[in-house]
């Protein structure tokens, strides 16, 4: 048996909960070559120049070999890329990359064309937080997962596509369902994982489906919505095709409530772990801005990235990473990567000059943020005033599979009650 | 006692009770009381401004307060931090006395200091024929004051404007004009718009979209008179080729003047340039001595550069106030070995015609450029800047997020041209002449020994030091 690479280590499901002490061992590696051909780089400054770097691709179509294919040794399982033969925003190279992104921007962040379109929200996601919260009167543990930080984004997201609320639970499932069968690690190769693979190319494929159906009705019968007025508005560059829209529906559905979740279950979390940090936020709301910022950095919502590919050969950190070779960005190591972070293991409120790559840099950086932003300040906020005397019922709490979401499945949290 | 303890000693009981004296109530001005406080300064600090306001932010003025968006008293500069200073503003400081430590006010007072700033950064240069420059309806943009009197006039509306230099802030001000629905004007004496910062390559992408706005541009011509109504309102220019403008409102945008005046006869090397400092912001005397007590920040101050062959360099750029008051400030109240350079690399941006232009690095010290990125006839690109084969500089048209890249190339001293992109290439990716202007005007750059950066040789590195 070859010795594993820290890469591998913490990609392993029995170190889903804390792959920080594999991180710091990779970052002694910067850009570190994996068996399988792939190139890791763990340390801040580099993912940093990589992510401006225009020889870097996000297409993988532009890879001559995907990230973990049999060919290079262990396979890695991603159904979510191969059920969309349409690219996406975050799977395409500019020109296509700009002009699609900015054919979107206005309907969703606004700046400078709606510069309230976000900010506008805040009284819906306050009376959704405050509903849930009210929901917990008269319970004495919930699960800060499906009782409160799942319902939040998903609502949001919804209402800010225009996907009908009702339909929530099925592409729950189908998200569910794919997201387990997304493995990057040693594990990939499992029995298990190869048999829940097929199940997730359906799901996928189910998702796409739905959201063909969604742009049909809204192309035949304008309704709210993002994605209706994507279908139906021209913007200055023209519209978007069916396909291609079909495929940024479902990463904005994706991606505006998977990446949420998980970072409130994990702000709760981490808040509970650090009962000084949390008695802070608790004195000083208005902290709650770098607050966010700093939870963002401690436990990234998306640990590391997968479709960049070298387009030439790049030197970086006293390696050549060769033309052709997929790159893997951690940005769950470069956020705590202390030649760019003080303490970086230490949770600091207060933390300044805080550039966490919590949302990524560079032309790909989160096109929902200011939103997940909004979201997270007002649910953690309203979670350390309300929720009295929270203790944590399981640490670490168990967690979900995949390792670029990662997130907790279940946060049980014993309260003594809720405050008004 | 050793000489290390005297040496702390010194500087603790400066910061208890020095007396530190900034001049200039701006951006500069006010980062730096800010970071005296932030260092544990905790002596007397006084600001003095020749404005009656406190510091305020001036990017809007030539933009959204124009255009009527933000009033211009609601661009006051947020506090980080309290500076409990005595803020002396509506007052001039007219005399340095450097023998006597003090700073003589036009109000006839004299303010004693341990340790001086010079932020008096720069002035608008008015059109240089005073009774046409008096006319109602003749401005100048850089005070809250200007702007606000500019919007006013903007908001009748005027009939036609006509701005007399097609620099950054001549540009902006058509730019808001045509977005206002207002006819202009723009005369330029040079090739094209914004010529002198980014050469005539990108000088004549400008010129097209100024033109594509319905901006009546002339260049190569300049105006050799102003006429006024006989109520003094101004209603014609008359131009150098004998053609003739009516215009009721008139911008001249004619560059900026460094605030210096007040510095003459100190003794310190303070001229048509600026005021001359190392790195760390200490003034130079006329001798090129060093200073120990006297330092400069912001538009005023130039200093020697690393990478630009330490030529000294001039920057009237936001973060080069805002750096520069912070390391400066930092250095006032430290000692060797604690000083901090700022050694920034330069960076401005602007807004006009719906196009964001961007740039890094300094592009006037470079004589080639090539286009590295996306489209110039979609006006979304990249362009890099090269001098003796290295990248000196970078330009983009809304296709900002890649500024970091070029900016770590220069950083490096990256080959120029930089290795091609992946995608995104334009067809032509040859170098060619960047077309700065000849500089006409003698100017008092020194030339300086050059150190490093040999054309064969790539190694010397920037690394500004962070905190």
């Amino acid at each position: 048996m070859v010795e594993e690479t820290p890469w591998q280590q913490a990609l392993r499901y029995a170190n889903r909960a804390n792959p920080y002490p594999f991180y710091e061992e990779l970052r002694k590696t910067p850009v570190a070559r994996q068996p399988d051909g792939t190139y890791v780089v763990s340390t801040y400054r580099e993912i940093v120049a990589l992510l401006h770097d225009p020889r870097v691709s996000s297409d993988p179509r532009k890879c001559p070999v995907a990230a973990g294919t049999e060919d290079l040794g262990e396979p890695a399982a991603e159904p979510i890329r191969e059920a969309l033969t349409e690219p996406n925003i975050i799977t395409c190279d500019p020109p296509e990359h700009d002009r699609d992104r900015r054919t979107m921007m206005p309907h969703f962040v606004g700046p400078p064309q709606a510069p309230h379109l976000i900010s506008d929200l805040e009284p819906d996601i306050r009376r959704l937080v405050d509903g849930l919260l009210d929901d917990m009167k008269g319970k004495t543990r919930i699960d800060a997962v499906d009782d409160f930080a799942y319902p939040l984004p998903v609502t949001v997201i919804c209402k800010v596509l225009g996907v009908p609320l009702e339909d929530e639970p099925r592409f729950h499932h189908w998200i569910e369902t794919a997201l387990d069968a997304l493995d990057f690690g040693p594990e990939a190769a499992s029995e298990e994982i190869r048999s829940r693979q097929a199940g997730a190319r359906q799901a996928v494929q189910d998702f796409g489906q739905f959201a063909a159906e969604l742009l049909d009705r809204y192309a035949d019968q304008p309704g709210p919505g993002m994605l209706s007025a994507l279908v139906n508005e021209d913007g200055p560059e023209g519209r978007m095709s069916k396909g291609v829209l079909a495929s940024n529906a479902l990463l904005l559905i994706f991606a505006g409530h998977e990446t949420t979740v998980n970072l409130i279950a994990h702000s709760v979390l981490t808040l509970l772990r650090h009962p000084d940090a949390l008695e802070k936020l608790r004195r000083r709301p208005e902290l709650i801005v770098p607050g966010v910022e700093e939870l963002l950095r401690f436990e990234s919502s998306v640990q590391f990235w997968h479709t960049r590919s070298a387009l030439e050969d790049i030197d970086i950190a006293g390696t050549t990473i060769p033309k052709g070779a997929p790159i893997f960005l951690a940005y769950g190591s470069a956020n705590r990567d202390p030649e760019r972070f003080t303490d970086p293991d230490e949770l600091d409120l207060e933390r300044r000059d805080n550039q966490h790559l919590g949302f990524s840099q560079g032309i790909h950086f989160c096109f929902g943020a200011p939103l997940a932003r909004l979201e997270v300040q007002v649910a953690v906020g309203e979670f350390v005033r309300r929720v009295q005397n929270p203790r944590l019922v399981e640490d670490p709490p168990p967690y979900r599979h995949n390792q670029i979401f990662r997130g907790p499945r279940h946060v049980l949290v014993d309260i003594d009650g809720i405050r008004d | 006692m050793t000489w290390r303890a005297t040496v702390e000693e010194l500087v603790r009981e400066f910061r208890a009770s020095g007396r530190i004296v900034i001049v200039g109530a701006s951006l500069a001005g006010l980062r730096a009381a800010e970071t005296l406080r932030e260092e544990g300064f905790t002596g007397s600090l006084t600001i003095i401004g020749d404005e009656p306001y406190e510091p305020y932010d001036r990017p809007p003025l030539s933009k959204q307060v124009l255009k009527g968006w933000v009033p211009a008293d609601h661009t006051k500069l947020p506090r980080m931090r309290e500076v409990d200073a005595d803020w002396r503003l509506g007052v001039a400081a007219i005399g340095l006395d450097r023998a006597a430590k003090q700073v003589r006010l036009a109000d006839g007072e004299q303010v004693p200091y341990d340790r001086l700033l010079i932020a008096t950064g720069t002035r608008a240069r008015q059109w240089p024929n005073p009774d046409e420059a008096a006319l109602d309806g003749v401005h100048t943009i850089r005070s809250r004051d200007d702007a606000e009197q500019l919007q006013k006039e903007l908001a009748e509306p005027p009939s036609r404007v006509l701005v007399i230099g097609a620099g950054f802030i001549g540009s902006e001000v058509a730019s808001v004009c045509r977005e206002l629905d207002i006819p202009v004007t723009v005369v330029e004496r040079g090739s094209a718009p914004l010529v002198g910062a980014l050469g005539g390559v990108i000088g004549e992408i400008a010129a097209q979209m100024q033109r594509d706005h319905g901006v009546d541009l002339r260049c190569g011509l300049g105006v050799s008179s102003l006429e006024g109504d006989a109520a003094g309102h101004v209603r014609r220019a008359r131009l150098s080729d004998g053609s003739t403008v009516d215009a009721d409102v008139v911008v001249a945008s004619l560059g900026s003047i460094r605030n210096v005046e007040w510095l003459e006869g100190s003794g310190l090397a303070a001229g048509f340039w600026g005021v001359g400092c190392d790195a760390g912001g200490r003034a130079f005397d006329i001798n090129g001595v060093v200073t120990d007590s006297i330092f400069v920040a912001g538009d005023v101050a130039r200093a020697p550069h690393v990478l630009y062959e330490y030529q000294f360099l001039a920057m009237e750029h936001w973060d080069n106030a805002v750096l520069g008051a912070e390391a400066a400030a930092h250095n006032m109240v430290n000692l060797e070995p604690n000083y901090r350079p700022h050694l920034l690399l330069p960076g401005f941006w602007s807004g006009q015609f719906g196009v964001n232009i961007k740039s890094v690095g300094v592009p006037p010290f470079g004589d080639e450029i090539v286009f590295t990125q996306g489209s110039v006839e979609e006006r979304h690109f990249a362009a890099a800047y090269g001098h003796r084969g290295r990248i000196v500089a970078a330009v983009t048209f809304d296709h900002g997020k890649w500024l970091e890249y070029y900016g770590k190339l220069i950083e490096q001293s990256g080959p120029f041209p930089p290795p091609p992109p992946g995608w995104d290439q334009p067809p032509d990716v040859k170098p060619m002449p960047a077309e700065f202007p000849d500089p006409r005007v003698p100017t008092a750059i020194p030339d300086v020994v050059l150190t490093g950066h040999a054309p064969s040789e790539r190694t010397a590195e920037f690394r500004p030091r962070h905190r």
